[in-house]
């Protein structure tokens, strides 16, 4: 009699496949599942990869592929590494990353912990924060683009009607000073609510019962959300931070679409330096030298922080 | 002080794993400050450097 659905699967199958396999170790049946995947990742990630370091030791431009390619050696990593642009290309990057990552997190936190509590209409106010999370980066450039109008934006009319400035005396997105804000403004209000989501997922994984031993040995609130809150809520603040990290060193769509990389090369970040290197200038090796060298600072800044996660997970 | 040397001197995955980290994070400054041209050349070369340590000491025991 067969009782269970393997069995009844078992004997359904026909007797010739059933003999084919039926010699397989668990284990082969698990390398047998997992080869395709396997095979997908080499192909996707790990062959373009060593394909890329290849590159970058060649003068190799895909615009002339019937061009005689030669190994230059360390000369296109030389370059980089000594070209004052890319340098400020570099801190134009960081300027942007440490100032996003700053405020997403605060406001995201703060944002979190607001929306935790119990109050009337709680969840609209959840779905409001989160819809431009959900918005494409490109219709957000476009519409903020419209809002940073000196003339006709409103952001500048809020600007002015709160300081007393008049609208159309700055323009966010063409002035020197105030651009690399511009995207800042934009990347915050943008992703705030991604950080506020998963730190909501943190406070609302708390235990009612700690805040109310807590209550019971007559901690302040202050002291409970320094000894239970933040601690317990940091690992997940932490896997928000790698994840916008790694986004916005990255960043690229939004900030086109905002100020091009302008103005000047004010707010050319490295993934729009090396894409002009890459499709306009077509210095492929070059830019596969860039490429490299942006892979290994991520990927090195990603351990230690995978690193400084699992600790502060075990605590 | 004396068991993160000692932990260098006995390959343990602790003190390497830190000494890689340190390394890691002093590239990614060394990239993005703005005060030194011969720092961010070298940046890369620590980087690496630290990225492959790191990789390597991940495998010593604890």
């Amino acid at each position: 009699m067969l009782h269970s659905p393997v069995d009844r699967v078992a004997e359904a199958t026909p007797r010739a496949i059933a003999k084919r396999f039926r010699g397989l170790s668990d284990r082969s049946l698990a390398w047998l599942f997992v080869a395709p995947t396997i095979v997908l990742l080499l192909a996707v990630n790990i062959f373009p990869l060593i394909w890329t370091i290849r590159l970058s030791f060649t003068n190799f431009r895909v615009n002339r592929p019937n061009a005689e390619v030669e190994f230059v050696g360390l000369k296109n990593y030389i370059s980089i590494l000594s070209d004052k642009d890319i340098w400020l290309t570099m801190q134009a990057t960081a300027h942007f990353l440490i100032w996003t990552l700053v405020l997403q997190v605060l406001i995201g936190f703060a944002l979190a912990y607001l929306i935790n509590k119990k109050f009337r209409g709680n969840d609209l106010w959840t779905t409001i924060i989160v819809l431009p999370m959900m918005l494409s980066p490109a219709v957000v450039g476009n519409f903020w683009t419209f809002l940073y109008q000196p003339q006709i934006g409103l952001f500048n009319y809020a600007v002015g009607f709160l300081t007393g400035a008049d609208p159309s005396s700055f323009s966010m997105i063409g002035d020197v000073t105030l651009a690399p804000w511009a995207i800042i403004i934009v990347d915050t209000w943008m992703w705030t609510p991604f950080v506020m989501l998963i730190c909501l997922a943190g406070l609302r994984s708390i235990p009612d019962s700690i805040y109310e031993a807590a209550e019971c040995d007559r901690a302040s609130k202050w002291r409970q959300f320094w000894t239970i809150t933040i601690p317990l809520v940091l690992p997940f603040l932490m896997l928000a931070v790698l994840f916008r990290g790694i986004e916005n060193f990255k960043m690229f769509d939004l900030v086109v679409q905002l100020t091009g990389g302008g103005p000047g090369s004010i707010t050319e970040l490295t993934s729009i330096n090396l894409k002009r290197e890459a499709f306009e200038k077509w210095r492929t090796g070059y830019a596969s030298a860039y490429a490299v060298i942006l892979f290994v600072t991520v990927f090195g800044l990603a351990s230690i922080y995978v690193k400084a996660l699992n600790k502060v997970k075990q605590r | 002080m004396t068991r993160f040397f000692d932990g260098l001197l006995h390959f343990r995955r602790g003190a390497w794993e830190m000494l890689a980290s340190v390394l890691i994070a002093a590239g990614v400054f060394m990239l993005m400050q703005p005060f030194a041209l011969v720092l961010y050349s070298w940046s890369f070369l620590v980087t690496l450097l630290g990225t492959v340590m790191f990789i390597i000491v991940s495998h010593f025991p604890e």
